[in-house]
C-alpha cells in the first residue's frame, strides 16, 4: 500500500493554511496512516475483519523493526516510520492466516524488498504488494487473502468509498483510483461477455474491502508509481488489463499479481525514458 | 544506498532466506506426512495403537447416498446448494444391547435405512419393516439427519427426523415398529433444518428438542419464486432459518418456546450440541453457523442468554459445520471442536478447538486448534472425539470434502469471486456462475488425529487406513460389535456409507457405561460420567446429538491405557443426583440405572 508519505506540495505553503486544511493537505505525511488506521478500526469494531488484533500487531511491529534496523544499517539514518506502519497494517489486514509466523514473515519480506530490489537507488515494487504476492505464491497452504465483505449492508461500503475518495482527492491521487475503477468495470463487462458468466459476478470483487484497500492504498503509492499523471493513468489501465487476463485464467489474487507485474515494468520504462531523455539532451548540448 | 557491497550481499542472502522460509516449512510438513503414510497395517498398529479397516460390504451394508435435486432455477449451482443430507446416527432401537445404525438419503423418492445389528458382524436393513424408510416423498422434502431420544420415557428410543421439508417424529413401539406422531406432537409443517438436538433444557425429566434452520423455513426449495435464496453474506449472514425449541409437555405434545426462552437467531445453523459447560446442572447449547459466527446459548435455569462473543467463540465469523465436545486434556472439562473451511491458496479459516481458559470468573475459551495441530482439515464437515486406541486420551476423527466432480477443474475461483461481493450479489443464486462439473474442495484426505496426551494431536489417517476421499459429512463412533473398541461410521454425500472397523493393540484397556435415567429422562441424555483412574480423570456425557447431522451411541466408552487402576466413576444425572460407582474393573460394560 501507500508506503511513501506524499511529497510536499510546493504550490502551497502549509504555514499559511488553516489547521483543518493543513491536516488534509498532501504535506501531512500522517494522513494515509490515519486513514488506514480508521479503516482497520471501523472494520474490526463493526465486523471483526481481522484474523486477530495480535496478528495485525505482530505485522506492524515486525515492519517497524525491520524498517528501523535496515534504514539504520543501510542508509545510515533513522527512518520516518509512517511508511513502514502502512506496510505493516496492510499486511495485517490483507493477509489471512490462522498462524502467526506469516504475518511477521510477510512484513519482513515487504520491508526488506525495499532495500534489496532497487534500481538507480529506487525500489520498484510496492513493498506490501511484493510481500503479499510472495506469500500467496510461496505459502499458499497457510495464507489466504482478505475475502470478506464489510458486513451485509451497502452503507459501510459507501462510507469507505466516500472517505477514501475524499482523502485521495486531497492527496492529488484520485485520478489513479478513478481510472482503475473505470478500467476494472469495463474489463469486468468484457469478461462477462467472454465467459458468459453473470456480469454481477464479475463486478462482485470490487464491492469487497480487499479492493478498496488495493485501490486507495496500494496502486496510489507515490514511491512506486510513475511521475506523470498520464503515465499513472496508463499504468493502472495496464494493471486492470493484466488483471483481466489473469482472471480469465481463474487466478484468485489477480489484482495483486497484476500490480506485481505492471508496477515495476512501468517504473523501469520511466527510468529508461528518463535516461534516454538525458542522453538526448547531452547529445544536443 | 550507503552500505558496502558485502553488506548488500548479506542483505540479499537474508532476503532469499526469508523467501525460502515458507517453502522449507512446507517441505518439512510434506516429508512428515509421507513418512506416516508409508506404514503398513502392523506398523500402524504398533506405532499408533490401532488400525481401521473399511468393512461395509462384508457387514452387508451397500448404502449409497443420493443428493437432492432442488428447483431447476438452481441447476447451475445444484451440486453446491444441494450438498448436504448424508447423515448417520447410532441407536439401540430394539434394546438388544447391540448398536444399530440409521442413515438418511436425500433424493426425492429414495429411502432411509435402519440397519439392525445381527450380532454376527453383519447388519440388516429393517427401515421399511419398521416404518421409517419412505421419508423422502415428493412434496414432503428430503431427509437431512436424525436424532434419537426417549421422549415419553417408555424405555425405547424415539426418532426425530429433520429435513429440508416436513420434520417427522416417530414413536418407537417397543422395538417392534414406529408410529408417526408428528401431528399429535404439534410440530410445524416445514423447516429447512440441518441440525437437531434432544436435551432436557428445563430439567423436568422430559426430553425437549432443539431444531436449527439453515435455509429459511419460508422457502420450499423445490418451488422457488425467485433465486434470492442464498446467504446475504459469506461471513455475516442473518437471513437463514429460524431456531425452534420444542418444550416437551409430557403428553406427547410439544410447545415451541424458542423466543420465550431467549433463543432467537436467523443465522445459518449447520450443527448444534448441548452440554453443561459451566457445571451449573443446566445444559448449554452451542450452535455452529455457516456464513457467520458461532452462538453459545448459556442456560440460566430454563432461559438462555447468548454469550458467544463474551466467551470468545462468537467473534471471528467462519463457516461452522460441526460441534463436538471432548475432555481432550483429561481435566474434567469439555473442549469444543468446530469445523470450518481451509483451501490452500484461497481461504484459510482454520478449524476451531475451543478450550476453556483456566482461572476466569466467567466462561472464556481460547482457540488452540493450531497449537494442538487440529486446525487444517480442508473443507471440514463432521468430527467426533473418541479414544480410538484406548490409550486414555480422546482422539479426533474429521471427515471433509465438499463437491468432488472434475479432478482437474476447480470452481474455487468463481466461488471466491462471488463470495466476497456485496449482499445483493451473493444473495442471488442467479449471480453465481454455473459449476459446469467443476469440483469445490473435492477428493480430500480425511484426518484422524491421535492425542499424544501432551496437548498435541498427530494426523495418522493415511497410516491407520482411513484413506477414502469421498465427500464426507457425518461421522459417528460406536462399539459396533461389543469388543471394547470404538468403530467409526462415515456418511458421505453422493457416496457410500463407510464402516471403519477398529482393531486396537492388545493391552490397552477400556470400560463402558450404559446409563438409564429414572428421575431424569430415561435416555439419560445430559448425564455425565467422570471416570477416575491412575490418578487422572476424564469426563464424558450422553449426548442427544453432536458432530454434523450425527449422534454417537448413548453408550460411553473410556479407553484406559495399560494396566489401569480404576478408582471410581462419578455420575451426575440431569436431575442433579450424584452417583458414585466403585469397584470397577476394566474390560467391562456397566449398565447403570439412576439411583440404583
Amino acid at each position: 500500500m501507500s508506503h511513501q508519505v506524499l511529497a510536499s506540495d510546493k504550490s502551497q505553503r502549509p504555514a499559511q493554511m488553516s489547521p483543518w486544511k493543513r491536516f488534509f493537505s498532501p504535506a501531512n505525511r500522517y494522513l494515509s496512516p490515519l486513514l488506514i488506521t480508521c479503516v482497520l478500526l471501523v472494520g474490526q469494531l463493526s465486523y471483526g475483519i481481522l484474523e486477530s488484533y495480535t496478528r495485525t500487531l505482530l505485522a506492524i511491529v515486525a515492519s517497524l523493526i525491520a524498517e528501523s534496523v535496515l534504514s539504520r544499517l543501510y542508509l545510515g539514518k533513522w527512518p520516518n516510520l509512517a511508511s513502514a506502519y502502512i506496510s505493516g497494517i496492510s499486511v495485517g489486514i490483507l493477509v489471512r492466516s490462522p498462524a502467526f509466523w506469516p504475518y511477521a514473515l510477510c512484513a519482513l519480506i515487504s520491508i526488506t524488498s525495499k532495500y534489496v530490489l532497487r534500481i538507480h537507488d529506487r525500489h520498484i515494487w510496492n513493498p506490501s504488494n511484493f510481500g503479499i504476492a510472495a506469500m500467496f505464491v510461496l505459502a499458499s497452504g497457510t495464507v489466504a487473502g482478505l475475502s470478506i465483505q464489510w458486513g451485509n449492508f451497502v452503507w459501510p461500503m459507501i462510507v469507505i468509498w466516500t472517505l477514501g475518495s475524499a482523502i485521495i482527492w486531497r492527496l492529488r491521487r484520485f485520478h489513479i483510483s478513478a481510472t482503475y475503477v473505470v478500467s476494472f468495470l469495463a474489463f469486468a463487462f468484457l469478461r462477462s461477455w467472454i465467459t458468459g458468466d453473470p456480469w454481477r459476478s464479475e463486478i462482485a470483487p470490487i464491492t469487497g474491502p480487499m479492493y478498496q484497500l488495493f485501490i486507495f492504498f496500494m496502486i496510489t503509492d507515490p514511491k512506486t508509481t510513475v511521475r506523470s499523471k498520464t503515465g499513472q493513468c496508463l499504468t493502472v489501465v495496464a494493471v486492470a488489463a493484466v488483471e483481466m487476463v489473469l482472471r480469465l485464467q481463474q487466478v484468485v489474487y489477480a489484482p495483486f499479481y497484476a500490480l506485481f507485474l505492471v508496477g515495476p515494468t512501468a517504473m523501469l520504462l520511466e527510468m529508461w525514458m528518463d535516461s534516454r531523455r538525458v542522453r538526448l539532451q547531452a547529445v544536443h548540448a | 544506498m550507503k552500505a558496502s557491497l558485502t553488506a548488500r550481499i548479506l542483505l540479499a542472502i537474508f532476503f532469499l532466506g526469508l523467501l525460502a522460509t515458507p517453502l522449507v516449512i512446507k517441505e518439512a510438513a510434506a516429508r512428515r506426512q509421507e513418512a506416516q503414510a508409508k506404514l503398513d497395517q502392523s506398523q500402524a498398529l504398533a506405532r499408533y495403537g490401532f488400525h481401521l479397516q473399511e468393512v461395509s460390504q462384508q457387514a452387508g451394508i451397500h448404502f449409497v447416498h443420493q443428493a437432492p435435486a432442488l428447483d431447476p432455477k438452481l441447476e447451475g449451482i445444484m451440486p453446491q446448494v444441494a450438498s448436504m443430507g448424508a447423515s448417520v446416527s447410532i441407536v439401540d432401537f430394539d434394546r438388544d444391547g447391540w448398536p444399530d445404525i440409521y442413515v438418511t438419503n436425500s433424493k426425492t423418492g429414495t429411502r432411509n435405512c435402519l440397519y439392525r445389528n445381527m450380532h454376527d458382524g453383519t447388519f440388516q436393513d429393517v427401515a421399511a419393516q419398521m416404518g421409517v424408510a419412505d421419508e423422502n416423498q415428493a412434496g414432503t422434502g428430503v431427509s437431512m439427519g436424525a436424532v434419537w431420544g426417549d421422549y415419553d420415557n417408555d424405555g425405547y428410543e424415539d426418532l426425530f427426523l429433520f429435513k429440508w421439508g416436513k420434520p417427522e417424529l416417530f414413536h418407537n413401539d417397543h422395538g417392534q415398529g414406529f408410529t408417526r406422531t408428528t401431528e399429535a406432537a404439534g410440530l410445524p409443517n416445514w423447516i429447512n433444518a440441518n441440525t437437531a438436538v434432544w436435551f432436557d433444557y428445563d430439567g423436568d425429566g422430559l426430553l425437549d428438542l432443539f431444531v436449527g434452520g439453515y435455509y429459511s423455513e419460508k422457502l420450499d426449495l423445490w418451488h422457488l419464486s425467485d433465486t434470492r435464496m442464498m446467504p446475504e453474506s459469506f461471513e455475516y449472514a442473518k437471513n437463514g432459518g429460524r431456531k425452534f425449541l420444542f418444550h416437551n409437555l409430557g403428553n406427547g405434545r410439544f410447545e415451541e418456546v424458542s423466543e420465550k426462552v431467549g433463543i432467537t437467531s436467523n443465522r445459518w445453523a449447520l450443527a448444534a450440541s448441548a452440554a453443561d459447560l459451566r457445571g451449573t446442572g443446566h445444559p448449554d447449547l452451542f450452535i455452529a453457523n455457516d456464513y457467520g459466527v458461532s452462538e453459545l446459548f448459556l442456560n440460566e435455569g430454563g432461559r438462555f442468554k447468548e454469550a458467544g462473543q463474551a466467551a470468545g467463540v462468537g467473534f471471528a465469523p467462519k463457516s461452522g459445520m460441526n460441534v463436538a465436545y471432548g475432555d481432550i486434556l483429561n481435566q474434567g472439562k469439555y473442549a469444543i471442536y468446530v469445523s470450518n473451511i481451509s483451501e490452500e491458496g484461497v481461504l484459510i479459516q482454520g478449524n476451531n478447538l475451543w478450550v476453556p481458559r483456566e482461572g476466569e470468573a466467567s466462561l472464556k475459551y481460547e482457540n488452540l486448534a493450531r497449537d494442538m495441530g487440529v486446525e487444517l482439515g480442508g473443507w471440514s464437515f463432521g468430527a467426533q472425539f473418541g479414544d480410538l486406541n484406548n490409550d486414555g486420551t480422546l482422539d479426533l476423527y474429521l471427515t471433509n470434502g465438499y463437491v468432488s466432480l472434475s479432478r482437474t477443474k476447480s470452481y474455487w475461483y468463481d466461488f471466491s469471486k462471488v463470495a466476497g461481493g456485496n449482499s445483493k450479489i451473493i444473495g442471488d443464486a442467479a449471480n453465481w456462475p454455473a459449476m459446469d462439473g467443476r469440483s469445490l474442495s473435492g477428493y480430500q484426505q480425511k484426518k484422524v488425529w491421535i492425542n499424544d496426551g501432551a496437548a498435541k494431536f498427530v494426523d495418522v489417517a493415511q497410516a491407520v487406513g482411513a484413506n477414502d476421499t469421498y465427500d464426507g459429512r457425518s461421522v459417528v463412533m460406536a462399539d459396533l460389535w461389543n469388543r471394547g473398541a470404538l468403530d467409526v461410521v462415515v456418511a458421505n454425500q453422493r457416496g457410500p456409507l463407510l464402516i471403519y472397523k477398529n482393531t486396537v493393540k492388545p493391552g490397552n484397556d477400556w470400560v463402558e457405561f450404559v446409563l438409564e435415567g429414572t428421575a431424569s429422562n430415561r435416555s439419560a441424555i445430559g448425564a455425565q460420567v467422570t471416570l477416575y483412574w491412575n490418578g487422572q480423570q476424564q469426563v464424558q456425557q450422553v449426548s442427544g446429538g453432536s458432530g454434523f447431522a450425527a449422534q454417537n451411541d448413548r453408550r460411553l466408552h473410556f479407553g484406559l491405557g495399560q494396566n489401569p487402576h480404576l478408582e471410581k466413576a462419578v455420575i451426575r444425572w440431569p436431575s442433579g443426583r450424584m452417583q458414585t460407582l466403585a469397584d470397577l474393573a476394566p474390560g467391562k460394560l456397566y449398565n447403570v440405572k439412576e439411583g440404583q
